[in-house]
């Protein structure tokens, strides 16, 4: 049985995105990539110098992957930027999927939601895909959606913290409120049991980078990730038991010997 | 003339945009363009004119979060 995601009405069959940024080598970045299983992989857009080319190897290696791509707007601070560099994004690219970055403060990258409300409703009338990375932020969400978006990427803690989920309860209610959108915890990942506790919200997908491209073995911690998503979706699936402040003994009482 | 490439002062004479990207050496890469902040799609780069000083942003994929 297959339980894809679907985001804009594609179907994913992997339920872990992985960014490829930070790996010790592209080599490892490759193998993580495969090991990891990811569907989808987060890219960027930067200055190419024209004598390395070095994009150009990038994208070789990226496109050998089979994986979807979803370019990113990191480091962008003003609509404008992020605008500018989701146009470039699609003509490189050639998607109309972008991961819509608009930071409003640097310590812990925190986006500026309403540089982001701006800038969604700007490109999604411009034709593209929009996957904002956003807040536990309900009105937030509520804006995105009105602009257009018909996914959500709500951060788990600031990226590359590695904190895991630093606002569950506000995480779970950007679940039970949007019941029907997709999305995809993203960014503050650091052990596969974070990844694994997003999915068991009921999360659509997990998007992560820092936790396995730092790990001292990145292949390995992309298959751990993969399960822990895996597992986690498995256990969202099965239905989970509701917890109770008082013990229930799970051995039947009935029948006991009186031995006293 | 001396235009801003990625940031860095640079002495080029072709003046449309998709022969500047030749001269450069960039012919034939996948790269996107943006002219004094303003991005310029490859099928317009013929039409546009590169002026002294104008600030070019020649940008190509790379890794990503």
């Amino acid at each position: 049985m297959t339980d894809s995601a679907v985001f804009y009405g594609t179907e994913v069959e992997s339920r872990l995105m992985l960014g490829t940024a930070l790996y010790p080598s592209p080599t490892v970045m490759a193998e993580a990539v495969r090991a990891s299983g990811a569907g989808v992989v987060t890219v960027s857009l930067r200055r190419e110098s024209a004598g390395a080319l070095a994009g150009q190897a990038f994208w070789r290696t990226i496109r050998g992957l089979g994986a979807r791509v979803l370019p990113n707007t990191a480091g962008c601070h003003t609509v404008k930027e992020a605008v500018t560099t989701a146009h470039m994004a699609r003509e490189v690219f050639d998607t109309p999927w972008i991961k819509l970055e608009v930071i409003g403060e640097d310590d812990r990258l925190h986006p500026d939601l309403f540089g982001l409300v701006e800038a969604a409703r700007i490109l999604v009338e411009d034709g593209f895909r929009v996957f904002p990375y956003t807040t536990e932020d309900l009105v937030a969400a509520g804006r995105l959606l009105d602009a257009g978006c018909e996914a959500l990427m709500p951060w788990g803690a600031p990226i590359g913290s590695g904190l895991g989920l630093a606002n569950p309860e506000g995480l779970r209610a950007v679940r039970g409120h949007f019941p029907d959108v997709p999305l995809v915890l993203d960014a503050g990942i650091g052990l596969p049991s974070h990844a694994a506790q997003a999915m068991e919200m009921g999360f659509d997908a997990v998007l992560l980078n820092t936790a396995v491209a730092k790990a001292d073995d990145p292949v390995r911690m992309a298959r751990a990730m993969s399960g822990a998503v895996a597992a986690g979706r498995r256990g969202f699936l099965a239905g989970p038991m509701e917890p109770r402040d008082m013990a229930a003994p799970s051995t039947p009482v009935i029948g006991k010997a009186l031995l006293s | 003339m001396t235009v801003w490439l990625n940031g860095v002062e640079t002495e080029v004479r072709a003046a449309s945009l998709d022969r500047l990207i030749e001269e450069l050496g960039y012919g034939g890469a996948r790269v996107a363009t943006a002219l004094n902040g303003d991005f310029v799609p490859k099928a317009r780069r013929a039409a546009v004119t590169v002026r002294e000083g104008d600030r070019l942003e020649i940008l190509a994929p790379l890794q990503g979060g």
